[in-house]
């Protein structure tokens, strides 16, 4: 749906110029959540500027749905922005114009008639849950509110795409919740894709499919936001990942006579809910202690994060971690 | 004070030509006074190089103009006002020095205003498909639409002291009235009641602006 082909873009003139993206290439596919995850200044917002033009890359390819738009001439460039929505940190509403204006607004720029405008705004309204705000001004309006209009002013004209921009950056943690599970609901009643950038893991974990991390104007990192968020690879992957649940911190010990071996063991998918790991021990006959753990979702999938130090002879622990493998978790020794 | 001698015939025809003069003169200050400070605006943040040059030379006629006193402007347009009027005193003689005087001005308070609106939402605008002209009408308008009243209100009002100020070469209304009665003819009860009546008239302007603006913000 949306392909980059070695995009690059530099500001300034020839003395003081700063490269903003360094020949990136990506592809997000029909119907999916791609997120991109940088710090700031990464790059991140030059890159979904660049896929709608706003900024215009200094070399490279960008095509939506098909279509080169880097390409294409002023007047064909605005039809096909059509088609591409955006929301923003911002929400860049119109302040002069009500929630029902605002909606209809990519509708009059297309010179839609007032009973197409009328239909599709009330349906777009009754969607994100603003009827009874349709005469108010953004002003009047909360974070969330403003940013529910945003999504229905992008959706008003029927996109194949949607780019979000920071949505929920400005939103509290509720707000930003309920903002998510609506772009989700948007993505699997419309099969709309969607491209995301945020600073925050949150967002990510909760509702893309595929993510890609985004550091110095390259993409060093990219996979199934499963894949990434279990086993980071690149460093700046791991600050994302372990600010949000891992510290990486624990002691080293042992006790008594015991031989004590710490290992981090994933889980994933139903696997999670299992009783294996109590299973293992009581035939091996190890004791184990959880030091950190995580139990949660990415998405819709589950997924257990453990780290817990495994006492006992060494043959015994030797062979737990050997039958935890067995039964398909993934156990890595820490030490 | 002997009020008693005023003509108020006088001074009603002299208030008529004053509101008259302000009228046509605000009528064609909006008119090209609008256009060319949308114009500096969005030139002034083109990419292309013509349309840059453009714009520093517009600024730079703008400037001139506004640096010049308006009663040496006056003078200076004589030949010019009697070209397109066929006078050059009077209500008529009056109109073109203070529209020439007042559009760069305003067209300055319109840029300006133009600047205050958010470059978020025009961003966004562009991002929905919008072009160029549908985001003067449909964003940069509407949204910059308090402060544009707020810029016509000042310019209102600096014409009605120009008008008073064109009354020093025959222009005519309540400023002629105050210089030729009050001033050289020692009557200061004429030149008290004409100063009262602009003070009246500019109150009300303001007034009746300010109003406006609270009507139409929505921030």
């Amino acid at each position: 749906m949306i392909q980059l082909k070695n995009i690059k873009k530099v500001y300034g003139k020839k003395k003081n110029q700063t490269t903003a993206l360094s020949g990136l290439n990506l592809t997000v596919e029909k119907g999916e959540i791609f997120g991109v995850i940088g710090h700031s200044g990464a790059g991140k917002s030059t890159l979904i500027r660049c896929i709608n033009l706003l900024e215009r890359p200094t070399s490279g390819e960008v095509w939506v749905g098909g279509v080169e738009l880097t390409r294409l001439g002023k007047k064909e460039l605005q039809q096909h922005r059509g088609k591409i929505g955006m929301i923003f940190q911002h929400f860049n509403l119109l302040s002069s114009a009500t929630v029902y204006d605002n909606i209809a607004f990519p509708l009059t720029i297309r010179g839609a008639g007032k009973a197409e405008i009328k239909s599709k705004v009330e349906e777009l309204l009754s969607l994100v849950g603003l009827e009874e705000h349709r005469n108010k001004y953004p002003a009047q309006l909360s974070g969330g509110q403003k940013q529910r209009v945003g999504i229905a002013r992008a959706l008003a004209s029927d996109p194949d795409v949607l780019l979000c921009d920071e949505a929920t950056s400005a939103l509290d943690p509720q707000t930003t919740d309920s903002i998510l599970s609506l772009l989700l609901d948007i993505n699997k009643k419309f099969n709309l894709t969607i491209m995301l950038i945020t600073h925050e893991m949150h967002v990510i974990q909760s509702i893309c499919d595929r993510v890609a991390v985004i550091h110095a104007g390259g993409i060093v990192e990219e996979g199934p936001v499963t894949e990434v968020f279990l086993k980071p690879k690149h460093f700046i992957t791991k600050e994302f990942v372990n600010r949000d649940s891992f510290s990486g911190e624990h002691a080293v010990y042992r006790t008594g006579q015991k031989w004590t071996r710490l290992v981090q063991i994933t889980y994933l998918g139903s696997k999670t809910y299992e009783s294996t790991l109590s299973q293992v021990v009581r035939e091996t006959g190890v004791d184990f202690a959880i030091l950190q753990g995580a139990i949660s979702t990415i998405k819709d999938t589950p997924y257990g994060k453990l780290i817990v130090a495994l006492e006992g002879t060494e043959d015994a622990v030797q062979q737990t971690i050997q039958k935890l493998q067995e039964h398909d978790l993934d156990v890595e020794v820490m030490e | 004070m002997d009020f008693s001698s005023i003509d108020w015939n006088e001074m009603g025809g002299a208030t008529i030509d004053t509101l008259q003069m302000m009228g046509f003169a605000t009528l064609f200050t909006f008119i090209i006074g609008l256009p060319l400070g949308i114009i500096l605006f969005v030139f002034s943040k083109s990419n292309s190089i013509v349309l840059q040059a453009i714009y520093r030379v517009l600024s730079l006629v703008v400037n001139i103009i506004r640096s010049v006193p308006f009663i040496i402007l006056i003078l200076a347009l004589i030949p010019f006002t009697r070209m397109i009027m066929g006078v050059s005193t009077g209500v008529e003689g009056t109109i073109p020095p203070l529209v020439i005087a007042a559009a760069p001005f305003f067209a300055r308070l319109v840029e300006t205003s133009l600047r205050e609106v958010d470059k978020g939402v025009i961003e966004a605008s562009y991002a929905m498909g919008a072009s160029t002209m549908q985001v003067i009408r449909k964003v940069l308008l509407p949204e910059s639409l308090p402060g544009l009243i707020a810029g016509m209100t000042i310019t209102v009002v600096t014409l009605v002291s120009y008008t008073a100020m064109s009354g020093m070469v025959g222009g005519g209304g309540l400023g002629d009235l105050a210089i030729r009665y009050g001033y050289y003819r020692y009557e200061s009860e004429i030149m008290l009641i004409s100063v009262v009546f602009m003070i009246i008239l500019v109150q009300i302007l303001q007034m009746v602006g300010d109003r406006l603006v609270i009507y139409f913000s929505r921030k």
